[in-house]
């Protein structure tokens, strides 16, 4: 479904990520892990189109298209969700009509109808049962006023009503609170099926106790520099980073 | 006031003023002639503002000075065309009464006061100088917008032909909001109009009104309107200006509130249209225990020019005022906003707030943004701030990313920008039809507003 091939991206003219190689498979579940500043969130944000990134070698297909030629809003509606580590406030856009302008323009771009109001409604009305998102903060401008955790929340929320393809999370469980982060959990997992893949982007076991990934790999200085199943999550929360071996620099 | 063209400033309205000094139809009454004549010496002796002047310096007005427009013949206005223009002016849902003039003069016929409570007066300003109020008309027309205010008001006072006079009684609410509407449409040869305004609300008492000008596009004219408003003890007048003159019209007004004590006025202009705009608008809060709020909202592209100028005079202690303006530029259009916050030595215990906020669309669009507060009183509150910012492009991309396209992104933070300013008009019918001219003028959709 994703496949990264020798990425190398710079921002300002400084090379942030030095060859990534990642392959993402419909159904499955990624876990990246690494040091603050090693390039998860840079990595993310390429995918989901940021153009303050400079991509100088390497490839990104997205179902065998190349997804650096495409604009990020028709990445989204190709399917990619990007989850930010830090949301922006947007005063005077209302949530509700964020997320239907949003959901309509996801629908019309796979050719089907756009959703009337009652539809709409109801998709919204399940999602925040699930997200546990209260009236209040829909009616409210997009993140405008949100806790951290809201903000987190409405992020998982959006995915809910948007259902994507390749879900990236980045560091979603940051600012949660222990319910907040089993509900987010939750409504991460109702998304999990055969056809779809989620990348998260964490810090912590905490998280993946909930979203149990297939495989879990290590970003530092902007490369791959292990990667493993669901017990390396463990054995990194139990001894680090500093065990793992720098590759010999190319 | 200094002027480069002071001597030939009047003269080209010379014979158009004499014109009408010798109409014994015209001459409304003896009040309203010398006001006119005073109009015309001022004028004569100012001429009209140029850029020495501190208060004129980004504007360029010379284009409608250069223009000599005259007021049009009467009656040779086209009816389709006004018809036409007064529905697209129309308001959905509004229930109002109506004050229209055409090309500067009243029209009965297409305006609507049926229903008008007793006591309230709403029309024109001969019909008001033919009524028994026409001492209370004299006796305030001109005095809180004196001609020697500027050249412009100047002439306005010269070429006093018409304009609204509106009249709540003590105690009196006026149950719907009422409409001034000024149409401009084409006639042979480019014309000006000089509506004079006078409003007086009466102690206690209660009014909306919805100042419209609206021109059909493609018309060259210049209006230049003065307005007069008196809020009196305890009254409550809530003003809304829509500024939709044709593309390349040039209109200049001056508006000048008195407030007095305990009074309440809320004054909230929207300026979308015309070439060349300036707008004047002073309030001067009076009384203790006054609230005045000024807002204001413009949108400008291409060429326009919009140049706001607010003073605020806190005269008297323990009054509130706040201020809004937000102005949203883009290709080479260029703003200027003036704010003036003036706390008289008697003001103690003044709070008052002045914001304004500009959004450039373009690398070419220009504001000149002023706030001037002078305060001789020791115990006030006074705050000012002012932004100039662009669009923020990670607001963009965010919304981008969930599937919205770059150029309806940028429309929706264009149109939340501006909707501070357009969630405050309280009229909802108004509020809609506005969010649908600012939608318009970026073309987004319509549905997403808070
Ligand atoms: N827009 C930018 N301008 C300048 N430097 C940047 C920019 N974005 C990222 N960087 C730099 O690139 C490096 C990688 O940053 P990135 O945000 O990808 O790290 P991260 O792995 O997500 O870290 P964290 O765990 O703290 O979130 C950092 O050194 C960061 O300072
Ligand atoms: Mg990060």
């Amino acid at each position: 479904m994703l496949e990264i091939r020798n990425l190398h991206a710079n921002v300002e003219g400084a090379e942030i990520l030095h060859g990534i190689d990642l392959t993402v498979r419909a159904g499955e579940v990624h876990a990246i892990m690494g040091p603050n500043g090693s390039g998860k969130s840079t990595l993310a944000q390429i995918i989901a189109g940021r153009d303050c990134y400079e991509v100088t070698e390497g490839t990104i297909l997205f179902d065998g298209k190349n997804l650096l030629e495409l604009e990020p809003e028709e990445r989204a509606c190709e399917g990619i969700f990007l989850a930010f580590q830090y949301p922006v406030e947007i005063p005077g856009v209302s949530n509700t009509y964020f997320l239907k302008a949003a959901l309509n323009a996801v629908r019309k771009y796979r050719g089907e109808d756009e959703l009337d109001a009652v539809e709409f409604l109801s998709l919204v009305r399940e999602k925040m049962k699930l997200l546990g998102m209260s009236e209040d903060l829909m009616n409210r401008s997009v993140n405008e006023g949100f806790s951290g955790g809201e903000k987190k929340r409405n992020e998982i929320f959006q995915m809910a009503v948007l259902s994507p393809r390749l879900a990236v999370l980045d560091e979603t469980d940051s600012g949660l609170d222990i319910d907040a982060l089993k509900i987010v959990a939750n409504g991460v997992n109702a998304l999990r099926s055969p056809d779809r893949a989620i990348l998260v982007v964490t810090h912590y076991q905490r998280l993946l106790d909930y979203i149990v990934p297939d495989y879990v790999h290590v970003l530092a200085n902007g490369r791959i520099v292990k990667s493993g199943g669901k017990d390396l999550a463990l054995e990194l929360e139990e001894k680090g980073y500093s065990w793992i071996d720098e590759p010999a620099s190319v | 006031m200094t002027s480069v063209i002071e001597n030939n400033a009047a003269e080209p309205y010379a014979a158009y003023f004499a014109g009408l000094m010798s109409d014994p139809l015209a001459g409304l009454s003896h009040a309203i002639r010398n006001l006119r004549r005073e109009g015309f010496s001022r004028l004569e002796e100012m001429g009209f503002p140029s850029q020495e002047d501190e208060d004129w310096r980004f504007l360029n007005v010379s284009p409608i000075v250069r223009g000599r427009f005259l007021p049009p013949p009467p009656a040779a206005a086209h009816e389709g065309e006004v018809r036409a223009l007064l529905d697209s002016a129309a308001i959905a849902g509004l229930d109002s009464y109506r004050v229209v003039f055409v090309n500067g003069r009243f029209r009965k016929d297409l305006s609507s006061l049926a229903g008008l409570p007793k006591a309230v007066f709403a029309g024109s300003l001969a019909e008001a100088l033919a009524s028994p109020l026409q001492t209370r008309v004299e006796e305030h027309l001109g005095k809180h917008l004196a001609p020697k205010f500027n050249g412009f008001a100047a002439l306005n006072a010269a070429m006093i032909e018409d304009g609204a006079v509106i009249f709540v009684p003590r105690g009196g609410v006026l149950d719907k909001p009422l409409e001034l509407v000024f149409v401009s449409v084409p006639v042979e040869n480019p014309f000006s109009t000089h509506p004079r305004n006078l409003v007086l609300i009466e102690p206690t008492a209660q009014a909306s009104v919805i100042e419209t000008y609206i021109g059909e596009p493609g018309a060259a004219y210049f209006t230049n309107a003065a307005t007069e408003v008196l809020v009196s003890e305890g009254a409550r007048l809530s003003w809304y200006k829509v500024q939709r003159e044709a593309q390349g019209a040039y209109h200049v007004a001056a508006t000048q509130i008195v407030q007095e004590r305990d009074s309440t006025v809320a004054h909230l202009a929207l300026n979308f249209g015309g070439a060349i705009v300036r707008n004047d608008i002073n309030l001067y809060i009076g009384g203790e225990g006054a609230t005045g709020v000024l807002d204001g909202l413009y949108m400008i592209s291409g060429r326009q020019w919009c140049d706001t100028h607010t003073r605020i005079d806190h005269a008297k202690p323990n009054c509130e005022s706040h201020e809004l303006y937000k102005g949203i530029l883009d290709d080479n259009a260029r703003g200027v906003f003036n704010g003036r916050i003036y706390v008289h030595q008697d003001a103690q215990k003044t709070d008052a707030k002045q914001t304004n906020q500009t959004l450039l669309l373009s690398d070419t669009a220009q504001i000149n943004a002023n706030p001037q507060l002078e305060i001789f009183a020791d115990d006030v509150k006074c705050t000012h701030g002012a932004t100039i910012g662009q669009i923020d492009e990670d607001h963009v991309f965010y919304l981008q990313t969930r599937g919205i396209p770059k150029d309806e992104a940028k429309s929706l933070l264009t149109y939340a920008f501006a909707n501070d300013i357009v969630r405050r008009i309280a009229i909802d019918p108004l509020r809609v039809a506005v969010e649908k001219i600012v939608l318009a003028a970026r073309e987004a959709p319509t549905d997403f507003v808070i």
